[in-house]
């Protein structure tokens, strides 16, 4: 309980009507997309303005009461659940596209910025905002930088990281904190933004960002290459890469998830294939067509059972159903699902399949897999049913063993969803008792109280 | 009032659907109410965690999630968007109705449904001596629209252009029709619809018109009720039931091959919702039913063979069309309108930008939350206007009800009608 004094000072800072304490407005602000525990936070504030939102950050440092920055809540490691009785700050008053400029080609944007809506603000005038994470319909900038975002483009045009030229942000005691700049080039101060990027709002709270914005490519072509092995559609990527040509998307599914996608949409898919390769090529037309001629003749080679290219705009978004339908047809087949990011090098890829399937025989288990074959990005996507308590134990087996698998082949616990609550104990693994350290110390010295997101990245016990 | 604990073992009988939604959040990008507001309670994932909420009885009291599982238009933007396939609206009826029996209907709601609606032929009553006696508090204030404004402020009317009740109702001038099928072939029933029959008589004309140039025999029975879904949305399931009784025997004595409504709620209501909350004694014949009910235009294009219309008749104007969310999220209708529409010569149809949008109506919603609801509506003027069409037509008497309160507010010229208007008066010329 925040006491009424206090909730007052939060009303007089960011108005009556954006600071709530009502139990069911509470509630719903106790999650996110990840599958972890429910949280009950103790007060909502959505400021309006910066001024409002630095104020908020220091009111809460004042009087230790833990704070944790939410966009659209669609986290998927539990980066956005609050601490018991804390502080959740709303971005979505803060939404404003400050400046999209095309000369310079930036965009300067407040955190409540919805992903979708930037692209397309974009895109109408013919330039490019590549990072296109599953969310973006929703997703906020904020989020995406907080996350380090990834999406279907990571292979040829990076992730959010690649695309965030500066920021300002708000310290624990509601300093205003510049870094980067509107020019390409910048080389002034420490590289705060590089730190600032997938902190998970653990060491500042954004105020603006200032991201690079790169010309529309001219041209797009896509096609769908069906396999009978497994080795064959990921021998296949390696061909491409080897040839020296970069798809936008290099996606995969697996017959587990085509027969989903297929039971689903009945989009005419074949049940039977092993796997499956969504391929898209842009850039200049002539260029695009070229290469697109190449992927082709080498998906065949490659043994490729069937091979469409899509001849115009109709059949371009045939190809992309398929693959947009992928998650929806996992979801609906059980009640809880659980989608995990583990990603390893790219040419460990057939290898990495062929351990999800083994795991999954195991523990007994159902686990479909599609993802980023581009860039060695997987989402193996367990069904299960949390109610079924027995089951729940070995999906939790399950996932350790994942992450053991990933780590071994030189991989990452997440490409792009993030550290969070849900993958912080495992951190070590991956790094080292140094890295905890290092990162706990850092987290000290720029947040004495331990305001910022607690228990996010570094777990709650090994924090010093 | 019963314990939390009876009340949640109430909520349990929803848990198998509430599990299945799985937090993605996705609705957000779609909810028109949360386009407004902002809050995660007033979007379908917020009140969804909030019936979860109830069963684990972690609140003291239900009264705040009962305010928040109201505040919803019940378009199914959500549900159509929804990776999980979560059945929102059904859940959301659902848990109305338990709420509702749990903490009583508030007298205003038991007046209007228990006392009016619940009766048919009293209602009926009611309305036209409120048609007689709307002149005297109302004035015209947009002619071209046909919307009328208060004469004196009025707590109930506040700002609103509304578009008045009609003079005589439609079942007062036929009150009931039996004809065999022409040369389609064909014969349906006719299920005219509340807001058709009081506000909007042209439309139910219209269809008579057009079913008859196209052959199609017509049962239409008399003292005909309304759908039911005004009293499901307050959560009162035994007048949602008595209704449904009331219109079962009605229809299940006429001999016909499809029921129509060019109402797309009741469309929605009979196809949808009926299977799922009749009770166990009507559930049958309410499916059977509800098999066979269409859409007007869907019914249109589908089962006749409506042909364009010869391009010399008609007068030249230029539509834009909007698609009721009952009609397009709940049916897939949304082709099947604009074919009308392209049938009736002289119609241009140019489409504005997000034409399934939802109007902001949602019946009682406009009531209950008349800003929220002007705010998602005036939108669609905006986007209306943008179009420049001179047309509105859209396939729902609630929407044309909205979207003539907006565009007149806004000071437009632009006629709303539904399509089967546009096509009827083709004929006439």
């Amino acid at each position: 309980m925040i006491a009424d004094s206090l909730v007052r000072q939060f009303k007089t800072i960011v108005g009556d009507d954006n600071a709530w304490t009502d139990a069911t407005d509470l509630h719903t602000y106790s999650y996110d997309a990840a599958v972890v525990d429910p949280v009950q936070p103790g007060l909502i504030a959505r400021p309006t303005t910066i001024e409002a939102l630095g104020k908020t950050v220091r009111l809460c440092n004042d009087n230790n009461l833990p704070l944790t920055v939410r966009g659209a809540g669609t986290n998927l490691s539990g980066g956005t659940v609050p601490l018991p009785g804390g502080v959740v700050i709303v971005t979505n008053g803060m939404k404003s596209i400050l400046e999209i400029n095309e000369a310079d080609m930036y965009a300067v944007v407040q955190p409540g910025v919805v992903t979708a809506k930037l692209a397309a603000a974009v895109e109408a005038k013919g330039l490019f905002y590549p990072p296109d994470p599953g969310s973006q319909a929703v997703s906020t900038i904020g989020g995406n930088v907080a996350e380090n975002a990834g999406g279907l483009r990571g292979l040829k045009y990076g992730v959010t990281r690649d695309y965030v030229m500066g920021m300002s942000f708000f310290d624990v005691e509601g300093n205003l904190v510049k870094s980067g700049s509107r020019t390409v080039k910048c080389a002034t101060g420490y590289n705060l933004t590089g730190l600032m990027v997938g902190s998970e709002g653990t060491l500042g709270v954004f105020a603006e960002i200032i991201l690079k914005l790169i010309p529309l490519p001219a041209h797009r072509k896509a096609m769908m290459a069906v396999f009978e092995s497994l080795e064959r559609a990921s021998e296949t990527v390696a061909a491409i890469i080897a040839d020296r040509i970069v798809p936008a998307t290099l996606e995969f599914l697996d017959n587990f998830t085509i027969r989903a996608v297929e039971d689903f949409s009945k989009a005419g898919l074949p049940k039977d294939a092993a796997a499956m390769l969504l391929i898209e090529l842009d850039g200049h037309a002539a260029q695009v067509e070229e290469d697109a001629a190449r992927v082709e003749a080498l998906c065949r080679t490659m043994g490729a059972t069937s091979v469409r290219v899509a001849q115009d705009a109709a059949e371009r978004d045939r190809v992309w159903a398929a693959r947009r339908a992928a998650l929806s047809a996992l979801a609906q087949l059980k009640p809880t699902l659980v989608l995990e990011d583990a990603t390893v090098p790219r040419s460990r890829l057939p290898e990495m399949v062929v351990a999800i399937q083994r795991i999954a025989k195991r523990y007994d288990l159902t686990i479909g897999t599609f993802g980023h074959a581009g860039d060695g990005n997987l989402h193996p996507t367990i069904l299960t049913d949390k109610r079924n308590h027995a089951e729940w134990e070995r999906v939790e087996k399950a996932i350790d063993d994942i992450f053991d698998d990933a780590l071994k082949m030189g991989g990452t616990l997440s490409g792009e969803h993030g550290t969070g609550l849900a993958k912080c104990r495992y951190l070590e693994k991956e790094t080292s008792a140094g890295t905890i350290l290092f990162s706990s110390r850092l987290k000290r010295a720029l947040d004495p109280k331990n305001i910022l997101n607690p228990g996010k990245i570094i777990a709650a016990k090994a924090y010093l | 009032m019963a314990s939390m604990d009876a009340l949640a073992r109430l909520m349990r009988e929803l848990e198998d659907q509430l599990v299945v939604c799985m937090r993605c959040g996705m609705c957000q990008s779609v909810c028109p109410v949360f386009d407004q507001t902002g809050r995660e309670a007033d979007v379908a994932r917020g009140k969804l965690a909030l019936l979860s909420g109830l069963m684990e009885q972690i609140f003291d009291d239900p009264e705040g999630v009962y305010q928040r599982l109201n505040k919803c238009l019940l378009c199914g933007s959500c549900a159509a968007n929804c990776p999980s396939g979560v059945s929102v609206q059904e859940i959301f009826l659902k848990a109305r109705a338990i709420l509702t029996g749990y903490m009583g209907l508030s007298p205003a709601k038991r007046l209007i449904l228990k006392g009016m609606l619940a009766n048919p032929k009293l209602f009926d009553r009611l309305v036209e001596w409120g048609a007689r006696f709307q002149k005297i508090f109302t004035r015209p204030v947009n002619d071209i629209i046909g919307t009328s404004c208060a004469r004196v402020m009025s707590p109930l009317i506040q700002d609103r252009h509304f578009r008045t009740l009609a003079p005589v109702p439609f079942h007062r001038q036929v009150p009931s029709m039996d004809r065999p099928a022409g040369k389609s072939g064909i014969k349906v029933a006719v299920f005219t619809g509340c807001l058709i029959d009081k506000m909007f008589p042209a439309i139910a004309h219209s269809t008579i018109k057009v079913l008859d140039h196209l052959g199609v025999g017509i049962f239409l029975p008399a003292n005909q009720g309304c759908c039911g879904i005004p009293a499901l949305s307050s959560g009162d399931l035994p007048t949602f039931q008595k209704l449904l009784d009331h219109s079962l025997e009605r229809f299940e004595s006429g001999e016909f091959d499809f029921l129509v409504t060019a109402c797309a709620t009741c469309t929605s209501t009979i196809h949808e919702v009926w299977p799922k909350l009749a009770d166990e004694r009507t559930r049958d014949a309410a499916t059977r039913l509800a098999r066979r009910t269409m859409d007007i235009n869907q019914f249109l294009v589908r089962e006749t063979a409506l042909k364009p219309l010869s391009k010399s008749a008609g007068k030249a104007c230029t539509v834009t069309y909007h698609d009721p969310c009952h009609l397009k999220k709940s049916l897939k209708v949304f082709n099947e309108p604009r074919a009308v529409i392209k049938a009736a010569p002289g119609c241009q149809l140019t489409e504005m930008a997000e034409s399934d949008w939802c109007c902001g109506m949602g019946g009682s919603f406009n009531l209950q939350y008349y800003d929220i609801s002007k705010g998602i509506g005036m939108k669609k003027a905006a986007q209306i206007k943008d179009t420049g069409a001179n047309v509105l037509a859209t396939g729902c008497p609630a929407c044309m009800i909205q979207i003539s309160d907006m565009l007149s507010q806004a000071g437009a010229s632009i006629t709303v009608r539904h399509p089967i208007e546009l096509l009827a008066e083709a004929l006439d010329e």
